[in-house]
Formats: structure tokens, sequence, C-alpha cells
């Protein structure tokens, strides 16, 4: 097992204007842009979402090939939606029967209008994780859902829980193929075999892994404890978050784009 | 000498509640009646077997654990009452580097980790910066700042450890085996910063295994099944005969064969350095 070659997260090294924006800026833009997925309603209107995050992954320089690969875990997903969409349609025009089921033109639209909308939502969302370090990305949300810690929301924790797991990610990789190693030695076998037994070979991993990841887990406690942390209050941070000048200019592109869909919906051609 | 103890230890023990981590040899009491005070500046070395209390003792030195019995003052702070309200207030005095180098990094980037102990007291952004900095040139990982510990070899993460203590500014070290984990290279490298936060007048305690590194303190430790055994200068305790448990540091033994054929080593001589140089000096 690879250990050593896992990237964390999916980010992009670049220093485009896109990565420069301020993280906050850039979640916000996120939602922003997915929401206004969800109040399209038809394919002209998508034109116009599409030629948006086009020119956004441009600016960016990520290669649309990068981007692409975001689909990949998740392509059967799309196509059992649209084929779910294609078959189970019944209104519009038949235009093939196959026994039971009917093949309709609204079913055809649906499919494509789904399965379109499904890929520039992934396409949308791993743009933002590609163009932000996970730890800003982290910061960025504590910032962000500051205000709701007043209403009793853990901004700080949850913050600090997302910091710890990315930090020991590749320490629980390189764990689990010693283990591994360590098993493999006394006989384990995790390559041959039936799924069943594959699945129940795992249990001689999983066990030490979870005994390993708390021992960890205790001595890092120890560890931050020793070097003062108590929690969020009276807490400062060395990099500070600041709002530039680019971040104005997104957020005026992002309301103008909004604008643009809502009013479309006025115009929807087909 | 005036007496300007920043650590205090009055007839301290500590016992394990049952269900922690017991070592079966030590399940009464980890820590027995141990008293003795560390002077502001010095550089003390605290060594003994697996099972001796020697760790255990060490947590106590920033309130980590409280004392059972007896108490433990930190530059006059109680322990015990300290760490019902600011324990960070000890902490930041006292900062302590651990043994594995892994299990004691927070962030995913080097200098984010650095300053993760000054952002928990509260220093101001542009201060902590400055700091971060100073402490990575000092341990001489400035040039990783931007990288991953993942990526980083055990010694210079537990450099990068080292720089996240030294960013609190604390008066005193508490280093608990921190090359027990390494190659020679990167407990070489340890050994040298440990030296270089001594002779900027910080206090230094070394918790170790390694004789070599005992030689280097002005005083040696050494504790035994919860108790402290001897308490004396290194030249003191690597010529008494009755602690036969420790194995003498190379440039000891290699004193005592040139006493034998008759080139006149002075007993204080307990160092690879030392002995070098006064071997130099010879003519």
């Amino acid at each position: 097992m690879a250990v050593r070659d896992i990237t964390l997260g999916q980010y992009y090294p670049g220093d485009s204007a896109i990565h420069r924006l301020d993280a906050r800026t850039k979640i916000i833009c996120a939602l922003v842009y997915l929401v206004s997925l969800f109040v399209v309603r038809s394919f002209s209107a998508f034109a116009l979402c599409i030629v948006f995050l086009a020119v956004v992954i441009i600016i960016s320089k990520i290669p649309f090939k990068f981007i692409s690969k975001g689909l990949k875990p998740i392509i059967f997903l799309i196509i059992l939606t649209m084929i779910i969409n294609l078959l189970f349609t019944s209104t519009g025009t038949v235009i093939a029967t196959l026994g039971p089921v009917k093949i309709t033109t609204e079913g055809i639209y649906r499919a494509a209008f789904m399965g379109l909308r499904l890929v520039l939502l992934i396409f949308g969302s791993s743009l933002l994780t590609l163009t932000t370090k996970p730890i800003e990305l982290t910061d960025g949300l504590e910032k962000l859902l500051s205000p709701l810690a007043k209403i009793g929301l853990p901004a700080h924790e949850l913050a600090m829980m997302m910091t710890i797991a990315l930090r020991f990610i590749p320490t629980l990789l390189d764990e689990t193929d010693k283990i591994m190693k360590a098993q493999t030695a006394r006989g384990a076998d995790f390559e041959n075999g039936s799924l069943k037994e594959k699945a129940r070979a795992l249990v001689p991993l999983l066990g030490p892994l979870f005994v390993s990841a708390f021992r960890i887990a205790g001595d890092l406690a120890m560890a931050m404890e020793a070097r003062c942390y108590h929690g969020g209050s009276g807490r400062t941070r060395m990099h500070q978050m600041k709002f530039g000048k680019g971040d104005a200019l997104a957020f005026a592109v992002m309301a103008v784009y909004l604008a643009l869909v809502i009013v479309s919906r006025q115009f929807d051609l087909f | 000498m005036a007496s300007d103890p920043i650590i205090q230890l009055k007839n301290v023990s500590f016992a394990y509640e049952q269900g922690e981590e017991v070592a079966p040899e030590a399940a009464v009491k980890a820590v027995d009646g141990v008293s003795f005070d560390v002077e502001r500046g010095s550089f003390v070395a605290i060594v003994g077997s697996n099972g001796s209390g020697k760790s255990t003792l060490a947590k106590h030195f920033n309130a980590l654990l409280i004392p059972t019995e007896g108490e433990v003052l930190v530059d006059g702070m109680n322990t015990a009452e300290v760490a019902e309200t600011a324990p960070w207030e000890i902490r930041q005095k006292v900062g302590m580097v651990f043994q594995n180098p892994d299990n004691q990094l927070v962030s995913s980037i080097v200098e984010d980790d650095v300053a993760f102990g000054p952002e928990n007291i509260g220093i101001e952004p542009a201060e902590i910066r400055r700091r971060v900095d100073e402490s990575l040139k000092l341990v001489g990982m400035y040039e990783h700042r931007k990288k991953g510990p993942h990526l980083l070899s055990g010694g210079q993460k537990q450099r990068i450890a080292i720089a996240g203590v030294i960013a609190m500014d604390p008066e005193c070290v508490v280093f608990d085996e921190p090359t027990a984990m390494l190659d020679p290279k990167g407990r070489k490298e340890i050994m040298s910063i440990i030296r270089t936060l001594h002779s900027q007048g910080r206090t230094v305690i070394l918790i170790t295994h390694f004789m070599e590194e005992a030689a280097e303190a002005d005083r040696i430790i050494i504790m035994h099944n919860g108790k402290v055994e001897a308490d004396a200068t290194p030249a003191e305790i690597f010529s008494r005969k009755d602690l036969g448990v420790l194995e003498q540091p190379f440039a000891v033994r290699l004193a005592k064969r040139l006493r034998e054929s008759g080139i006149e080593v002075p007993a204080d001589i307990v160092t690879d350095v030392q002995l070098a140089e006064y071997l130099c000096k010879l003519k």
C-alpha cells in the first residue's frame, strides 16, 4: 500500500486570483453557486451556470482533467439517477416501449437535466476544495460559524477536530501499513479469498488500529494540554483573515450572477 | 550560592488510580516521597530504568499530574492550587517535549503547529509570527515551515515539537526522553538544541536513558522504584561504585583506562568533548 502518495484533501497548489481569495469568500460563493443550481429550471439557464463555472476554472488555472477526477467516485450515482429518471417518468410523448416501461421525451429531458445538475454540483464544490488549503478551509469555517457559538454551536471545537483529523490521516495510514505488515508476517492474508474472507481478514487489522488510535489520542491530548490548550476562549490566531479588494469583487460578481440566474427564470427558452 | 529554585518538590508521592495504565511493579506508588529543588538556569538530568517513576515525576513539573501527597511549587505557585483555575500559567513557564514526535504535533503545517502554543496563551498575532520564525530558525527548521509534518523525519519532527515549546518562551523546558525514538543523527541534533537552550539561560530538565546525554548536565538525579537513589554532579555519580545499574559513558570508561595506563585525566571529565579538549592540550 503506497501510503505516502496520498494527497491531503484534494488541494491543487497554485497562486491564481481564485487561490488568493479569502477562504470565507470562497465558501460563501460556493454555497451561493450550489443554491443557484437548484434555482435553475431550464437548460438555457444552465448555460449561464456552465459559462460562469468555466470562467472561474480558467481563472483558477486548474487543468480540467484534474477537476473531472472528482466525478469518478460518484459517476455510478449520476448514471443511476439518470436511468431512474429516464425509466420512471411517465409524462410526455412516448418514444419507445420496453415491456412495462415507457421511454418518454419528458424522461429524456429530466435525465439529462438531473445529470447536468449533479455534474455541476460536483464541479462547483470541488473547485472550493481544489483552490483552498484544507487548513484554510477549516479556519474559514471556524470564522463563519463563530457567530453561532452564541447559540451553543461548538464552532472552535468542530474546527479543531477537523484540523486534528487532517493532521492524523497520514499518521493513521502509516499505522495501518505497519499493522498490516505485522499481521502479514504472522500469516494473515489480506489479498486473496472471497469477499467474506477478505472482510474477516480486516478484523485483526481494525482491532490494533483502534487501540493505537486511542493511544495516539491520549498522547496528543497530553501534549496539547502541556502547550496550554484550554479551548477556544482567550485564543488568538497567527494568521489573521482579511477581506481584500478581490473578495469584494468576488462578492459583487456572485451577486450579479445570482441576479441573472433568478431573472433567467422569466425567460426559460427550453 | 544563593538558592533561586524554579521548581520545588516537597515530599511528592503519586499513585495512579485503579483502571489507569499501571506498571505492575509500580502499582502502589509511581513516585514515592521525592524532594528536591531545581535551580533556575540549571541543567538537570533524571535517569532511571523503566518503571522507576521518572516520566511520572516529570509530569508533575507542569501540573499535568498533581501529587497525591506532598506539593510541587513552580516559581512559587502550588501546582495543586493553580491547576484548578489556570494550569496554563504554569505550563507557559515550564514547557514539555515528549518522547513520540508524531503524537505531539497538532497541525498539518509546520508553522501553524509552532504557533499553537502562543495562540493558546493569547499572544498578539504579529508577536506570534516573530516568535514562530525565531524558534524555527533556532531549531534549524525555518526552510521547512510550510511543509506537512508527515513529510519530515523523526528528528525533524522532534525539532518542530521543541520549536513549538520555545515559541511559548518558557523559563524551563522538560524533555521526557526526547531522543528515545530517534536515530543517532537525530539524537545529536536534539542534544545540540538542548545545549543552546541551556546556554540561553533556560532551565533544562532532561529525562533520558542515555548516560552520554546525562553526562552533559550539571546534575544527575537517579530514580529507582519511585525514589531518588542518588543526586549529584555527573563526575560524582560516575565515580560511585554502588550505582551498579548504570553504564558509564564512553568518555568516563576511556578516562579510566587512560588513568590505568598512567595518563592523569581529572575526575570531572565525563563527556566526549571535555575529554577530547583535555587530550588535545596534553603534550
